[in-house]
């Protein structure tokens, strides 16, 4: 009963929802903005990686390892707390936007690139052989294709993105997870720090499955 | 398409190319005149299908000139895609585009690449798909027809670029024997047309019936050049009489 009353106290959760809520609207936005942002720079990213002039693409190629091996919080923290050493001031949402997403770009191209090279060569060379520019063969028939193998692990890595979206809270970003801690200090109760946790499974969990899901898909599609 | 075609349809002098050190094609000279018909063959590795790919430059070539309808080929990325118009090509393999249907496979390059309206590219594609008997199919997916079903549709979507040079490498190889007969069919009726041809293929049978001339290549050099009748009856250079003797086996 004390652990209840401890961790579950439907009281303080009741008063505690509200402030969650505007914490939850805040990480979905944060959300949904780097999966957008990150997903469109990772497939130029792709782009220039595979297609670019050879001194271009190792800057691309550089890019990419650089920001997958970066911890995000290390980012996050250089891009809030570093960056205004040389006049550069961003708020808590633009600076957790931009490190978010410079992250899954990189990401995102690596599996753009896998994408784009499973499909045949000879896609191209018919493509090419009727005479269609390269970016218009790009988007009517490479990436059409390409988008089977690439949604899986894309949906995989907004996922993780997702979850990272709490690290927003280290630069006192009013998200979902700085919400419950505030909460929990002013109610000294974590039951609003167990309320976040249900609230990132309930948002994810269908997510995760999903990915499941569509992998099984491709599994089958490949084995016709 | 083009305004006015040049008398000929491709022409390559002293082409060389290399992969590394390996000399694929060794001073290559070829002309092709408007309206002929020519097959190459020769060993695996020869340069057949190497030489017929620089024409529209799926591979590039080393050394030498190259002029397709007239145009010296200069590397040009939109020169190419404009020279690529009018030669089609068809693969081995058909390279048909998988997540589209039979229809939208031949209408896609007339639509995105000479801006030609749906419904009038449609009309033109399925009069190309009546001509190959496979109109009933146009709105199935190419991995739901057969093998010759599939090269049949390739050469059905090359011709909706109305092109004035055709190019096949080896488009029966991949086929099922029993296959074979229906795409050569198809062939046979488009060299009928008067259509410009240049075919690399073992099908001896076909190179009787429609040749002009059959060029026998080994090494990545012409070796050869003879109109059926003569190249079959008494080829003159060694190797291609040893090749004749392996393909009558």
């Amino acid at each position: 009963m004390e652990l209840i009353n401890t961790f579950f106290n439907w009281d303080v959760m009741v008063r505690a929802f509200p402030i969650l809520l505007r914490g939850l609207g805040n990480t979905v936005m944060l959300g949904i903005v780097t999966i957008i942002i990150g997903t469109i720079a990772g497939l130029l990213l792709c782009l220039v990686r595979l297609y670019a002039v050879r001194p271009i693409q190792l800057l691309a190629i550089l890019y990419i390892d650089v920001f997958r091996a970066l911890p995000i919080l290390v980012l996050l923290i250089l891009v809030y707390y570093a960056l205004p050493f040389v006049g550069i001031r961003l708020d808590s949402f633009t600076s957790a936007t931009m490190a978010l997403s410079m992250v899954l770009a990189a990401f995102t191209a690596e599996v753009c690139r896998a994408g784009i090279q499973n499909v045949p060569k000879g896609q191209f060379e018919a493509a090419a052989s009727l005479g269609m520019p390269f970016w218009k063969s790009m988007r009517k028939i490479i990436l059409p294709q390409a988008i089977r193998v690439i949604i899986p692990p894309l949906t995989s890595n907004s996922i993780s993105v997702f979850k990272d979206t709490a690290l927003a809270s280290v630069v006192a970003m009013p998200d979902l997870l700085k919400q419950a801690n505030d909460a929990q200090a002013m109610m000294a109760n974590p039951t609003p720090l167990i309320g976040a946790a249900l609230i990132y499974l309930a948002i994810l969990w269908p997510l995760v499955r999903l990915v499941g899901y569509l992998e099984a898909r491709n599994q089958r599609a490949v084995a016709r | 398409m083009t305004s006015s075609p040049a008398p000929l349809a491709a022409q390559m002098s002293d082409v060389n190319k290399w992969y590394n050190d390996y000399h694929a094609l060794r001073s290559i000279n070829l002309e092709v005149a408007r309206g002929e018909r020519i097959v190459v063959c020769g060993p695996s590795g020869s340069g057949k299908s190497t030489m017929i790919r620089c024409i529209n430059q799926l591979e590039k070539h080393d050394s030498g000139t190259i002029a397709v309808n007239g145009v010296t080929l200069t590397g040009d990325l939109k020169q190419l895609n404009t020279v690529r118009q009018d030669v089609g090509m068809v693969f081995q393999h058909f390279n048909l585009f998988p997540h589209l249907t039979v229809l939208e496979n031949c209408v896609i390059a007339p639509m995105t690449v000479r801006n030609i309206a749906r419904k009038e590219a449609e009309e033109m594609a399925m009069s190309y798909l009546s001509r190959i008997h496979i109109a009933e199919q146009a709105h199935k997916f190419p991995s739901q027809l057969s093998g010759g079903q599939q090269q049949r549709v390739a050469i059905a979507r090359s011709l909706c670029m109305q092109p004035n040079l055709m190019l096949f490498d080896e488009p029966t190889s991949a086929l099922d024997p029993e296959m074979v007969h229906e795409v050569l069919e198809t062939m046979v009726s488009l060299a009928r047309d008067g259509m410009t041809m240049l075919v690399v293929t073992h099908e001896m049978g076909f190179a009787r019936k429609v040749a002009d001339r059959v060029i026998f290549m080994d090494h990545g050099e012409i070796c050869e050049t003879a109109p059926p009748e003569d190249f079959f009856k008494s080829p003159q250079n060694e190797r291609a009489r040893v090749f004749l003797s392996q393909l009558i086996h």
